[in-house]
Parts: structure tokens; sequence; C-alpha cells
């Protein structure tokens, strides 16, 4: 039996960095329970981008200051997690394409991120090896990119073990304790924990931890899956995309990408065939050179996807219980961004960027959702 | 010979040394190792180097081996080109 200010439930990028923002506010009291490794679920299964070309103003403006706090954790986090912006080039194939994205270029400017459409000319000079023969121009930002998560969760964990706090891997909530609404105390298989604080970051798991207070959160579990290669010299620096295919090169030479087979959800996570001959068709097609790297890996992850996309994030019907889940695959990029909202939503109960007041679970009651266009893979 | 001339994994190049330093760092688990590490990631996909590590593991906290978690295998079993996958040559049994 213990006693904590603040117990985060999840340890992936999510838990890590609202507890990175609690320390450096002051706040060191804190737990990170996870029920199995740092980074097991969605963040160490992610495809490593991280963009600003998105559609709403709330994802534009987050991710606009994401970018920005991933740049600080490049140089202040105590190991590298190979913060690179080696930008987004989105390929655009169809008139309707062309026209959508110059609409959401215009947006994206508006909220400061600098992000333009080129031609196939200009995509060629900065992927020299793209086949831009079925494409008629792109979207491009040169301030988006990508990091790795594995070294993320480690970079995160240092931090946070530096100045006292513990993650508790292996651990499984399995009750939270209310009176008269309010939070009192987590259960876990090994240990109770009092506290007036509860934050669920749990991932693909924070409806089940939600249900333990009361509530459900909107959530759908749907399978995306990965495939990674052999390594080669370094020679692609930004993210490539089209239509549901992306990839990039991770800094240790390997080709990462994924694709969409637009399932159903499912809560099963085995990876298939189907898969890489699809991802692998879609990736020649747009990267010929690539036919004769050898695949070295596939694995699945959720996108933990909310009615209209977008997370959701801060208080609940419960005091004491916050939320931050539901990124819908755009988990890792937001870490940084969330976290900090998180921990300031904590210590002064507002979030710090207006947009983020958008994100509340209210908003499913109130009917006020937000429609992302601009989700791939 | 030192421990940091014993070669573990020879795919990604991780020593006996660095794979002690880590256990002693506090990373007990398989998991968390090779993604801390990255051995068993290259073109043998693990075959040698991955029950290595399970035997030093389990040697350095007294346990016995796959107490402390085993590594979930990913396929394909060896690596094959993009190429062969694109042509669909391959099907599931």
């Amino acid at each position: 039996m213990k006693s904590k200010e603040v117990v985060i439930v999840g340890a992936g990028i999510t838990g890590l960095s609202t507890a990175y923002y609690l320390v450096r506010n002051g706040v060191k009291d804190i737990v990170l329970i996870d029920k199995s490794f740092p980074g097991s679920g969605s963040t160490g299964r992610c495809g490593t981008g991280i963009r600003q070309q998105f559609t709403t103003r709330e994802h534009i403006v987050l991710m606009r200051e994401s970018v920005k706090l991933w740049r600080e954790w490049e140089n202040s986090l105590p190991i590298s997690i190979h913060f690179r912006q080696g930008g987004y080039l989105w390929l655009l194939e169809t008139e309707k394409e062309l026209t959508d994205f110059k609409e959401y270029v215009k947006m994206q400017n508006l909220f400061g991120v600098e992000s333009r459409i080129i031609d196939p000319y200009e995509a060629k000079q900065i992927v020299p090896d793209l086949n831009t023969k079925s494409i008629l121009g792109a979207s491009w930002c040169p301030t988006d990119g990508n990091a790795y998560p594995f070294d993320t969760v480690e970079a995160l964990k240092l931090a946070l073990r530096n100045n006292g706090v513990e993650i508790h891997p292996f651990e499984e909530v399995i009750g939270i304790e209310t009176n008269s609404n309010r939070v009192e105390c987590v259960i876990t298989n090994k240990d109770k924990y009092y506290t007036n604080l509860v934050v669920n970051a749990a991932g693909f798991g924070a409806n089940r931890i939600a249900k333990m207070v009361g509530f459900s959160l909107p959530l759908k579990l749907y399978r995306h899956q990965i495939a990674v290669s052999e390594p080669v010299k370094v020679f692609l620096d930004p993210m490539i995309v089209k239509g549901e295919l992306y990839f990039t090169q991770t800094y240790r030479g390997r080709i990462i990408g994924g694709t969409d087979l637009n399932e159903p959800e499912t809560n099963n996570l085995e990876s298939t065939e189907k898969f890489l001959e699809k991802y692998a068709q879609e990736l020649l097609s747009v990267m010929p050179v690539l036919s004769s790297l050898n695949v070295m890996r596939q694995w699945a992850g959720f996108y933990v996807v909310s009615p209209d996309s977008h997370p959701i994030l801060g208080g609940t019907p419960v005091s004491g219980f916050l939320v931050a889940a539901g990124f819908s695959g755009h988990g890792f990029m937001l870490g940084p961004v969330t976290g900090k909202l998180m921990a300031m939503y904590i210590l002064h109960g507002t979030m710090y960027l207006p947009e983020a007041n958008n994100l509340g679970l209210d908003r499913f009651e109130k009917g006020k959702l937000i429609n992302e266009r601009a989700v791939i893979g | 010979m030192s421990e940091k001339d014993v070669i573990i994994c020879r795919c990604e190049d991780v020593t006996l040394k660095d794979v002690l330093d880590a256990i002693r760092s506090g990373i007990t688990d398989m998991e968390s190792l090779k993604r801390k590490l990255q051995f068993g990631t290259g073109p043998c996909q693990g075959k040698t180097c991955i029950p290595i590590v399970e035997k030093i593991l389990a040697r350095e906290l007294g346990k016995k081996v796959g107490e402390s978690g085993i590594i979930t295998t990913r396929p394909p079993e060896t690596p094959v080109p993009f190429g062969i996958f694109a042509k669909g040559e391959h099907h599931e049994k």
C-alpha cells in the first residue's frame, strides 16, 4: 500500500510524456504502471512518422507545437531519439486529390505550417529514386519528420528515472476505487496506490481502464500492419505517402512502412502475407529500386480510433480521472504535446492550447465532432 | 577474453559487455533488452543471439531460461525480397 500524487496507467509515449512534463514542473511523486514493458503497445509498433500535414485546426496546431517539442526532446533528453526533419512528401495522383490538398495546404499555412504543393519534377529532385510517372504533384512539408520509438521510450525512461519517478512494468491495474465520484485508489495485481489523480494513458486498453470507474470511451481497435527491411545505407530522408501507402528509412538504414487493408475492427494482432503483398506492390510502384531489398520483419499494432479520429484529452465524469487516448494512429507523433497538455491541465486545470479544449470527452455527447480527412496507413 | 570482445549478435554487433551493462542497468526482460540493444533484428533473425541472451539473462537473474519472457518471432522466417511479395508468388497456407 502506497500513496502517490499521480498514478499514470500506461507507459507508452503518452504516459511517459505526461510524467516527463509533470516532473519538469515540480511534480515527482508519480508512478507509471504498465501491464507489459514500456512502449509495448502502439508506441513501439508505430511507423515512426511525425507530420503536421493534417486537415483540421486542432490537429495542425497540436502537431505544430509537437514538432517544436520533438526538437527540444532531441536536444535535451539523456540519449538521442533520432528525431529528423526529413519532411513528408505526399504524392497526389488525381485531380481531386490535388484540389483537396491545395485546400489543406491553405489551412496548414494559415496556422503556421510551411507546407506547399509542388510539381512532379520538384518531387523527383527531393527523392530521385521516385517513380513520378503517375503523379500530378505532391504536398510537401520539409519540417515534418520522424523519430525512433524505442530510443524515445528509453530516453524518457532515463529522464524519469533520473528524477526518481517509478515505472512499474509487468504490473496490471485490476481495479480503481472511487468515493463520491472521486478517484481514491488504484489496485493492481501487485500493490495498491492511494491517489487523487489517475491518468488513463492505456492506449488500446484505455476503454477497459475507463470501465473500472463506470463509463466507456467510444474507441474502436483497428489492426494496422508494418514491415521493415534489411538495413541499407541511408538515402531516403522524407516520409513518402501515396494513397494508403507510407514509408521512410530509419537512421538504422531500414525501410519502414505500411499500408491499409481496410479491415473491420478487431482484437487480432497477427501479421498477414496479404498485407506484405499489397505493401510490396504499392511500395515498388512508387520506388521500383527497392525490388531486391529483403523484407526482414513484419508486425501489427492498433489504431485506437475515436468517432472523429481525434484524441480524447482531459477530464471525465469522474473527478480526478483524466484521459489521454484515442489517437487514431497519431499517438506517437502527438506524444510530446499530449504530455505537455495533460501535465498543464493537471497543474492549472486548463488546456494551454485553446484548440485542445475541443478534444474533451464531452464533445461526443454535445455532438461537436471534428472530422479529420487525412489518416494514412 | 574481455567482455567487450565477446560478440553475442554478429548482425548488429552487440557484445557481452553491452548485454551485461543493459541487464545491470535494470532492463530485465527479453523484449526490452532486444529493443535497447537491437540484437536479433539482423539477417539471421535472431537464431544465434536470442538463445544466448536468454541464457545470459537467466544466469544474471538467477532464474530459469524463459522466466523473463520470450521474444515474439516475426515473419518472414528468412529475409525475402520485396519483389517476390509484389508478384504474389507466396500464398498463406
